[in-house]
């Protein structure tokens, strides 16, 4: 058990190495893909944690994607927070919602849940457009100015610096991926896999399950939220859009291209995605056909994903 | 000293009373066996005990205490184990891990003894101790029986609920579970759903028998053989 173990932590690590290195090989463009892919990619780990884990289904993830990206963008453009304050400030409203959500939503199951979710979701969707003289709607607002520069001391750390931001998102990258790895082998990780497997028998082991998906819920959500309000603060942009069900659904397919229940799953899901899109794009406008052509071959043939895949084919001990 | 009592239980189904104002009394350390036909009423019975079924009427109290109204994982930590019909390990772990989730439950264990030794010891005393890192799902049925068996104990109950535990096993791996159980009386008392017979004979102090919801009889294995109404009901004579 001890080897497996060194094995997964050592693969993790070198992903991050990987990951840091990339930085000096990447052209310009791509640059800036991999700083918003890792960004995302915490959003696609903290899908991950309730529905790969837990085996909750939600579909309105992007209320707790926007908890964060609204908490950190309003409180820096109305609040004159500062990014490191704004950063808190969205993964706090991202905690508090999904607790209060998950309060609720969690007394139902299954497609019940995929709903209750979906509309509390949709009810932060338009509230983002009603109060639109305070987020801007649709049209949303840009951030700049003080709310782009961390001051630590005497240096300055410029968000629009294409080095800093690409660091600052493989800094939240690696936080959310090794919390992640530490959280699926221990012991509460054990229980959370043990209710997706089989809920009844978990509660006749002498676990309170609801207890387990509430705290689950809300880690998903402090980690979704900590993706959008990185997301707003490094590429500077905050609008209703990241509010809408595609919102919701991203991660969902972000998560079962890279492999449910696996921990570095969502980075490849994310980033396999992302280029996906970005490819496709740049040959006719109606690219999303090719991408749902691409994902209903891939759950064809790879049904368990990328990294699933690998798993059930040569790694089992992968976590 | 007694364990655990019911008062006037009751399960209603609709019209259908499945357990009728049902007075039980289990004492500490026994083994005690419930037979009856099937619907009898012996598995709402037992799921009442632990928490699973909601009672429509009556009191239960385990060590003096009303328990009632206590949902099922709680029951759990105040020490009723419950192990399943139809097999219900967790199918697509290791053994290692069904068993950890049942062991890490009460983390009492000591600073010498990591949760690892304390899951193979557990895994050891069903004799599965070599299957730790197989996936549960494809162990033969018997050996998910032990599994079972192994969360149930792992638990560290002091009441242990068996239901219909030897269905299904071969003549072999029953001699070697009713070792199992009698060795299991030191430490916990044991409640068994059984329709085979000779392992009721051979392991049950005392035997309660069930029909249509309520108490036909109970006491001892010899005592209920003879039983005239016991022999009408249930053992078809």
């Amino acid at each position: 058990m001890h080897s497996e173990d060194r094995r997964a932590l050592l693969l993790h690590l070198v992903t991050l190495a990987g990951l840091f290195a990339l930085q000096f090989l990447l052209p310009a463009y791509h640059h800036t893909n991999f700083a918003r892919i890792m960004v995302l990619a915490c959003y696609a780990m903290g899908y991950n944690l309730l529905m790969g884990y837990v085996g909750l289904l939600s579909l309105g993830h992007a209320m707790l994607f926007v908890a964060g990206l609204y908490g950190a963008g309003l409180s820096a453009e109305h609040l004159g927070f500062g990014p490191l304050t704004a950063f808190v400030t969205g993964v706090v409203a991202g905690s508090v919602l999904s607790f209060a959500v998950g309060m609720i939503a969690l007394r139902t199951s299954g497609v019940a849940f995929m709903i209750v979710t979906l509309m509390f979701s949709q009810a932060v969707f338009l509230s983002t457009l009603y109060f639109s003289g305070l987020t801007g709607g649709d049209e949303g607002f840009v951030l700049q100015g003080a709310a782009r520069r961390i001051h630590a001391g005497s240096i300055i750390l410029d968000l629009s610096n294409r080095t800093t931001r690409y660091n600052l998102a493989l800094l939240l990258f690696s936080i959310c991926l090794m919390a992640s790895f530490a959280l699926v082998r221990s012991s509460a990780g054990r229980v959370f896999i043990a209710i997706r497997e089989n809920e009844e028998r978990t509660v006749m082991l002498g676990y309170d399950s609801f207890r387990y998906k509430l705290l689950a819920t809300v880690l998903s959500g402090t980690m979704s939220a900590a993706s959008g309000a990185a997301y707003a603060l490094l590429f500077a942009y905050v609008g209703s859009t990241f509010a809408s069900i595609q919102y919701s659904i991203l991660p969902l397919l972000w998560v079962l291209l890279g492999g449910v229940g696996t921990t570095l799953g969502p980075l490849f899901g994310t980033a396999a995605m992302f280029y996906l899109i970005d490819f496709t794009s740049d040959y006719t406008s109606s690219y999303l056909l090719f991408v749902g052509l691409a994902l209903v071959l891939i759950v064809l043939l790879f049904p368990q994903g990328i990294l699933g895949t690998v798993r059930a084919k040569a790694a089992p001990w992968l976590p | 000293m007694t364990l655990l009592t019911t008062r006037g239980l009751s399960r209603h189904f609709g019209g259908l009373k499945a357990v009728d104002c049902v007075d039980f009394t289990l004492e500490r350390g026994e083994i005690r066996a419930i037979i009856g036909p099937n619907g009898a009423g012996k598995t709402t019975l037992v799921g009442m005990i632990c928490g699973r079924v909601v009672p429509s009427a009556g009191r239960i109290a385990f060590e003096d205490h009303d328990i009632t109204h206590l949902s099922a994982w709680r029951r759990v930590a105040l020490g009723i184990a419950y192990t399943f019909q139809i097999t219900s390990v967790f199918a697509n772990l290791s053994c290692f891990d069904n068993v950890a989730l049942a062991v890490q439950r009460h983390a009492t264990n000591g600073l010498h003894r990591s949760l690892a030794d304390e899951v193979m010891q557990q895994l050891d005393r069903v004799g599965l101790r070599h299957r730790a890192d197989v996936i549960a799902a494809t162990l033969p049925y018997g050996h998910q029986r032990l599994l079972e068996l192994a969360l149930g104990l792992a638990l560290q109950p002091k009441l242990l609920i068996l239901d219909e535990p030897t269905q299904g096993l071969s003549d072999a791996e029953i001699a070697g579970f009713c070792g199992l159980v009698r060795a299991v009386t030191s430490e916990a008392t044991v409640l068994l759903i059984e329709h085979n017979m000779p392992v009721v004979m051979e392991l049950a102090h005392r035997i309660t028998v069930m029909e249509n919801g309520r108490i036909l009889a109970e006491g001892l294995p010899d005592e209920i053989r003879a039983d005239r109404d016991v022999q009408r009901a249930y053992l078809g004579a």
